[in-house]
């Protein structure tokens, strides 16, 4: 299982452009790719709902985990995203 | 009006009435835009065949995204991004998958879906804020699969026609006419709404004919063919086709009329009235140049930063200002600061907190208050738009109510190097005292939309109270003539920037109540430059104190209209 805590610089946080960019970026990983604020529950990072239902603000940090081929990769790309750098 | 009015000759010269407000004739097939779907039964079950069902469900919502991703091609821009991304929502595999185990469980597909969809408009709901607004969005998705799925009308306005229709509804909001264009509607038709309302606005500023307040609108069968007035408020069923080659022939002799004035506004005697043009933003400019605006009146800066999660940054603010001044070498532009806030809030100027009545809350200047730094930061970027550049810029702040806050503002303007800082005059205490503010600034200038929702203390938002946002009633003319006076009387300028001067009888009233420049969405332009100039100021006098002696808003229209004869030949 991989794994990235980053923390949100984007002052949107998690919303609008950046969590569209966010999940349909995940949606092209076969496997499940999910996303959780620090100490919460994760929810599916392919989920445009879920995802902003999350309320990531700027500044606040997510979890986010993947298993299988390019998780690494994935994981790292999304970190970018997310990471708003 | 409970059975529907039907396409037939036995409505052949039905006519319904309701209130003109964006004058011209217009003609084609009646387009009623359906009303709210309704919720499906709690109780409703599928026939047992639970993976047909859900391949239902699931080609449904595949068809509705498929359908906003097409209309956001077609649309392109910001609408482009807004409609990809409900369409990405469609698509939510979450939400899927909770549409198919509600399905498992014998539930009926509509039912699901709205379940479904509930569940996520709820945990929206309760975030607040941004996301709170993308519940609009989650409900118009779910909708338009229950549409599908139930064989419903589809909620919303088709983008393209063959031929124009006549748009009819009970209200029109922003997102059911982000799409449309003068190609598409030949003219509106609500049951609700005034003058200033959101369709009367849009109607004016695309030059589409409209009528508001037409009762029994709605029932006219989809497909009739209507004949709409947008002068009169008359709005003619199947009519003879002799009737509309008539009004078609009206209307072409009226724009010749009205093209016939040209030239910087003036009476018949000469009083020079400036004709300025209200714009949102640079995109708006080809419109006022081409309706001969002498310059801008009202350069609503906030309409550039409206979908904005972040302030805009100095050097973007100044761009868009520039290029609105190069626009006119020489002349004036009026420049509203950012007015948030009320109808209009901006994601970057939360206000601290829920307010119960947003328009009586922190909005206009009241924001500046507490982010100063975004005041200084927009001064800034104005000053350095304008250095340089031939245009007179003037600066001027919204929602002032007292003299401290003419003055704090006015001071701000002076120590950003911005010259002659005026105020708007839509709150009741700052044109009562009128002589007391314009010592503080250069000059006036008074939105009657606001003026009119305080004086008469009623929401512009509401609709049951429609029928008092009327800038013709007399309380307001006082307003506005107490405001005048006293700008005349210390040698300044008073300009009206509001919906009332794109009413060309108004538009006379109010210059002969002492205002000095009128401001208006642009395609009003050539109606009240015609107006103008076929009256003589005592003319516009003595309508102004006819209005102002009736004692309800349309007795003082009556008896301005009786005033002003010139007025016969523009029909109105």
């Amino acid at each position: 299982m991989a794994e990235r805590t980053v923390s949100v610089a984007s002052e949107v946080g998690l919303h609008a452009r950046p969590a569209a960019t966010f999940v349909q970026t995940a949606a092209k990983a076969p496997y499940d790719v999910t996303i959780a604020k620090a100490g919460g529950s994760p929810v599916s990072a392919k989920s445009i709902l879920s995802v902003l239902a999350l309320d990531v603000r700027q500044g606040e940090s997510i979890v986010i985990r993947a298993e299988g081929d390019g998780a690494e990769e994935l994981l790292d790309e999304l970190a970018k995203i997310a990471s708003g750098s | 009006m409970t059975a529907g009015i039907t396409a037939g000759d036995e409505n052949t010269g039905t006519v319904l009435a309701g209130t003109g407000v964006s004058p011209g004739a217009g003609y084609g097939p009646a387009h009623v835009l359906a009303g709210e779907i309704p919720e499906p039964d709690k109780e409703a079950r599928h026939d047992g065949d639970a993976a047909a069902e859900r391949s239902r469900a699931e080609r449904a919502v595949e068809e509705v995204a498929a359908d906003l991703e097409a209309r956001g091609a077609r649309a392109g821009g910001e609408a482009q991004e807004v409609l990809g991304a409900q369409a990405l929502m469609a698509r939510d595999p979450s939400l899927a998958m909770e549409v198919g185990e509600l399905i498992a469980q014998g539930v009926a597909a509509p039912r699901a879906v709205f379940d479904a969809f509930g569940r996520y408009r709820d945990l929206l709901a309760a975030a607040g804020g941004y996301l709170a607004e993308r519940v609009a969005d989650l409900d118009d998705i779910r909708d338009r699969v229950i549409a599908v799925l139930t064989g419903l009308p589809m909620p919303g306005v088709p983008a393209s026609a063959d031929e124009p229709f006549v748009l009819i509804a009970k209200d029109l909001a922003p997102a059911d006419t982000a799409l449309l264009s003068k190609d598409v509607v030949a003219a509106f038709v609500t049951e609700q709404g005034g003058p200033t309302s959101h369709t009367a606005i849009l109607a004016r500023s695309m030059g589409v004919p409209a009528v508001v307040g037409c009762a029994g609108a709605t029932a006219i069968a989809p497909g009739t063919p209507v004949l709409v007035d947008g002068a009169s408020g008359q709005v003619l069923l199947t009519p003879d086709p002799a009737r509309v080659t008539e009004a078609r022939a009206a209307d072409e002799a009226r724009r010749a009329v009205l093209s016939a004035a040209t030239g910087p506004g003036a009476t018949a005697d000469g009083h020079p009235v400036p004709l300025l043009a209200n714009i949102g933003g640079p995109r708006d400019l080809e419109s006022a140049l081409a309706n001969g605006a002498e310059g801008v009146g009202l350069y609503r800066t906030e309409f550039l930063f409206l979908d904005r999660e972040t302030a805009p940054s100095g050097s973007e603010q100044e761009e868009a200002y520039r290029t609105v001044f190069e626009a006119f070498p020489g002349g004036r532009v009026v420049v509203r600061t950012l007015d948030s806030g009320a109808d209009k809030p901006l994601a970057f100027l939360p206000p601290p907190e829920e307010e119960p009545n947003p328009a009586l809350g922190e909005r206009g200047l009241r924001m500046f208050r507490r982010y100063p730094e975004i005041m200084t930061a927009q001064l800034g970027a104005l000053a350095r738009a304008a250095a340089g550049v031939s245009a007179k810029v003037q600066v001027m702040a919204p929602m002032v109510a007292t003299v401290e806050e003419a003055e704090w503002f006015a001071g701000a303007c002076r120590t950003a190097g911005l010259d002659g800082p005026g105020i708007m005059i839509e709150v009741p205490s700052a044109a009562l005292r009128a002589a007391d503010l314009i010592r503080a600034v250069e000059f006036f200038s008074i939105g009657t939309n606001d003026l009119t929702q305080y004086a008469l203390a009623a929401d512009r938002q509401v609709s049951a109270v429609a029928g008092l946002q009327d800038p013709w009633h007399p309380a307001v003319l006082d307003l506005i003539a107490t405001a005048a006076s006293a700008a005349s009387a210390a040698g300044k300028g008073c300009g009206v920037c509001g919906e009332a001067a794109a009413d060309p009888v108004l538009a006379c009233v109010l210059v002969g109540m002492g205002v000095t420049s009128l401001s208006m969405g642009a395609p009003a332009l050539p109606w009240v430059r015609a107006a103008l100039s076929r009256h003589t100021l005592a003319q516009c006098r003595d309508a102004a104190a006819a209005a102002r002696s009736a004692t309800s808003a349309q007795a003082a229209k009556a008896a301005a209209r009786a005033e002003l004869p010139g007025l016969d030949a523009l029909a109105l």
